[in-house]
């Protein structure tokens, strides 16, 4: 399953417009994503980012518009999903990334192995057995990641995946996300936290009332935004 | 008072004695709820949690229905099980009226209703949280539907013993669809009923309380089970 | 989770085998009869020996008279053992029964409180209701369309009273069976007509006593009768039979004779020979 990622890139927005309901929540929504970077996604709250990314990653479906997938609509397997809150199942650490494998269509023989390593590649191997539920925060997010990386994903979205975690915490999680970008999946990540974003990104995507005022490198968007929306954001959340 | 104290004396001389014919009724009304507590939980669990994941037109009148449902007299469940098993009902050629197998019908149908809609509750409550995180792993809704069953299991179990309860306390359909047959469909609550009838309340209300200490005994361990159970699984 | 589940099966498959499986090899008859001969202690009495003595098992539902007809009409019973020779002719005349064999008597008793405040204590039961009726005082009826209830029912016509132009307070039809309205009469105090077997087998007297007994009108005939195989073919007709040819020989008859509470005898055979 892993291997139809070829072929996935450019992933493509084009005209994307998506309502819930009467209200238009993103309008003519375009963007093109290139395999192998790191793009972060900015943007004030309400601005439309978490619904771009379930559109992207096929929990949401576009209203207007469509997303192609190196110029195919259907959606690919290999890829994965981060969210702010990491729901783990009331069963083992290790337990919970094998039913991820599972339902990835991975052979059973091959799950714990792959678990175990995905475990020890997020630097818990020592919880595999613990009940994932009673872990600290810190700890079930990385095993969230742990969940996501061992699906292999040609692709992984994070939806603030530090926002309710503790500085040591965050640093670690930025950490995980840089190793699995080096491994070669793509990342597209929302924060609010600028200098994560300094640390982590080869491209900013900013969103403004439900669309895309730029899309540039990250050095030259810290260094002057193209948009008026991205300089004002950026000169209200500096010090 | 007299009747009471006499009623405390009189259930500590029965469980102290172990009478064989007052064994024989307990057994049989554990028997016949715990037998329909297991078909009410092999239906309403699934159902439960199938309206609760599940998209589908009419699931919030089926809803609305199990909701009502919980709330139906015993009696009247009991009459139309009697109706069905009858003879002179459709289901008559089986013979099952007067039969223990004829309680645990009554039972059955009078519990899956409570088991199917306290499940849609708290699945459907799982299933806010644990939508999209299961959405994105691919799972279809077959398979969300017994992984959250799964992950809600402590509190479900808390479900099946309510249902536990009220089955092996009610009277009104096992009376009907039993017969209270001396040996064959007579249970706690039907002998309790048939004392009463005979003016022995000192005899029906120790009954009464040997019935309120084994659905206690069975509370109790799942309430100790399922704290241990918070404490390691969270 | 997947090995959980099967053993779960397997208990209902248990458990199943066991309910259906613990009598499926008896030879049982289903007698559907009257509240006062199973709350009496009778049947507790007579079907033991005869069990014994044939191996065949008699599944007693005890019901109010009305309602043990009925149950046998749907074809739910083999054997109807009451008290109401009215109803029991309508139920032969209908083709639901094959014959009414004439088992035993016992008889009915008026109940009332010890102080007797409507001065109902006698050997007349029409005297003793006209003169709870002219007093008003509280009289519990079964309400319940059993043989009882109709016995009452015909004493009150024959004592000239019309109910339904003098029912009032006084008058409480609570619709159970023999036992719970002596539970609700002792709790009143009122007056009440029961059968006597019910009557000695009952603990919860409070202040009732017995006032009027012995008057022949107060004669209470049970009758018993094969339901017609022609109508429900599961009954099951040589099993029932037995049943009845035992009841009414001299064996069964003596057999109820024996059945005594506190030296007292409950039930009169009188089969004809």
């Amino acid at each position: 399953m892993a291997e139809t990622g070829n072929g996935m890139f450019p992933l493509v927005m084009c005209n994307v417009g998506f309502a819930a309901g009467d209200r238009a929540i993103l309008r003519d929504v375009n963007l093109t994503l290139e395999a192998g970077r790191r793009t972060v996604v900015l943007g004030p709250n309400g601005a439309g980012k978490s619904v771009t990314l379930r559109l992207l990653h096929g929990l949401l479906w576009p209203t207007t518009g469509e997303i192609t997938w190196g110029g195919k609509t259907a959606q690919p397997t290999a890829q994965a999903m981060v969210f702010q809150r990491p729901v783990l199942l009331r069963r083992s650490a290790l337990a919970n990334i094998e039913y991820a494998l599972d339902l990835a269509g991975v052979p059973r023989a091959e799950r714990t192995d792959r678990a175990t390593a995905a475990l020890a590649r997020v630097g818990l191997p020592h919880v595999a057995q613990r009940a994932a539920r009673v872990l600290s925060g810190g700890e079930q997010q990385r095993v969230a990641l742990a969940r996501a990386w061992a699906l292999a994903p040609r692709i992984l979205f994070l939806d603030e995946p530090t926002a309710s975690l503790d500085p040591a915490a965050s640093r670690e999680v930025e950490r995980i996300v840089a190793d699995i970008a080096a491994s070669g999946t793509r990342i597209v990540m929302i924060t609010h936290h600028l200098g994560q974003a300094r640390r982590l990104a080869d491209d900013i995507v900013f969103m403004h009332d439900g669309r895309i005022t730029e899309h540039t490198p990250a050095d030259v968007f810290f260094r002057q935004a193209q948009s008026r929306e991205a300089d004002d954001f950026l000169k209200g959340e500096l010090p | 008072m007299s009747t009471l104290s006499e009623a405390f004396s009189t259930s500590f001389a029965l469980m102290g004695g172990l009478d064989a014919k007052l064994l024989g009724i307990v057994g049989l009304s554990l028997k016949v709820s715990l037998t329909a507590v297991l078909f009410g939980s092999l239906i309403g669990l699934p159902l439960g949690a199938a309206v609760a994941v599940g998209r589908f037109a009419g699931q919030a009148p089926v809803t609305v229905l199990l909701n009502a449902f919980i709330g139906l007299p015993a009696v009247v469940v009991g009459l139309l099980v009697y109706l069905l098993l009858s003879r002179a009902g459709p289901l008559g050629q089986f013979g099952l009226l007067f039969t223990p197998t004829a309680m645990v019908i009554a039972q059955t149908a009078l519990i899956t209703p409570l088991i199917a809609a306290f499940t849609r509750q708290i699945v459907a409550d799982a299933w806010r949280e644990y939508h999209e995180q299961l959405q994105s792993l691919g799972a279809g809704t077959l398979r969300a539907t017994f992984t959250l069953l799964h992950d809600t299991r402590f509190s479900l179990v808390t479900v099946v013993l309510a249902a536990f309860g009220r089955a092996i306390a009610e009277v009104g359909a096992v009376m009907i669809v039993g017969g209270n047959i001396d040996g064959v469909t007579r249970v706690m609550t039907t002998t309790i009923a048939l004392e009463t009838s005979k003016g022995d309340l000192p005899l029906a209300l120790a009954l009464g309380l040997i019935l309120v200490g084994i659905v206690v005994v069975v509370n109790a361990s799942a309430h100790l089970t399922r704290q241990w159970a918070q404490r390691h699984y969270g | 989770m997947n090995p959980s589940r099967r053993s779960l099966l397997g208990l209902a498959a248990a458990f199943l085998l066991g309910l259906s499986g613990a009598h499926a090899e008896d030879k049982f008859i289903t007698v559907a009869s009257t509240t006062s001969t199973e709350q009496s202690g009778l049947f507790g009495h007579l079907l033991p020996i005869y069990t014994q003595k044939t191996g065949v098992q008699v599944r007693v539902v005890a019901l109010g008279t009305g309602q043990a007809l009925d149950t046998a009409r749907r074809g739910d019973a083999d054997v109807v053992f009451v008290h109401d020779k009215a109803a029991e002719e309508k139920f032969i005349a209908e083709g639901y029964g094959v014959e009414r064999k004439e088992v035993m008597y016992n008889d009915f008793i008026l109940i009332g409180p010890k102080d007797d405040a409507a001065k109902a204590t006698g050997k007349d039961i029409l005297d003793g209701l006209r003169k709870i009726e002219a007093a008003k005082a509280p009289f519990v009826s079964r309400g319940d369309k059993s043989g009882t209830h109709a016995a009452e029912l015909r004493y009150w016509k024959a004592a000239g009273i019309d109910l339904e132009a003098v029912k009032g307070a006084w008058y409480k039809e609570t619709g159970s069976g023999m036992g719970p309205a002596l539970n609700t009469a002792s709790s009143m105090n009122a007056y009440l007509l029961a059968d006597r077997g019910t009557w000695l087998n009952f603990k919860n007297r409070v202040d009732l006593k017995i006032l009027v007994e012995g008057d022949t009108r107060l004669f209470n005939q049970y009758g018993v009768i094969l339901v017609n195989p022609a109508k429900h073919a599961h009954v099951k007709k040589e099993l029932g039979q037995q049943f009845i040819d035992w009841l009414v020989s001299a064996e069964g008859q003596k057999a109820i004779a024996d059945y005594k509470i506190g030296g007292e005898q409950l039930f009169f055979p009188n089969a004809k020979k």
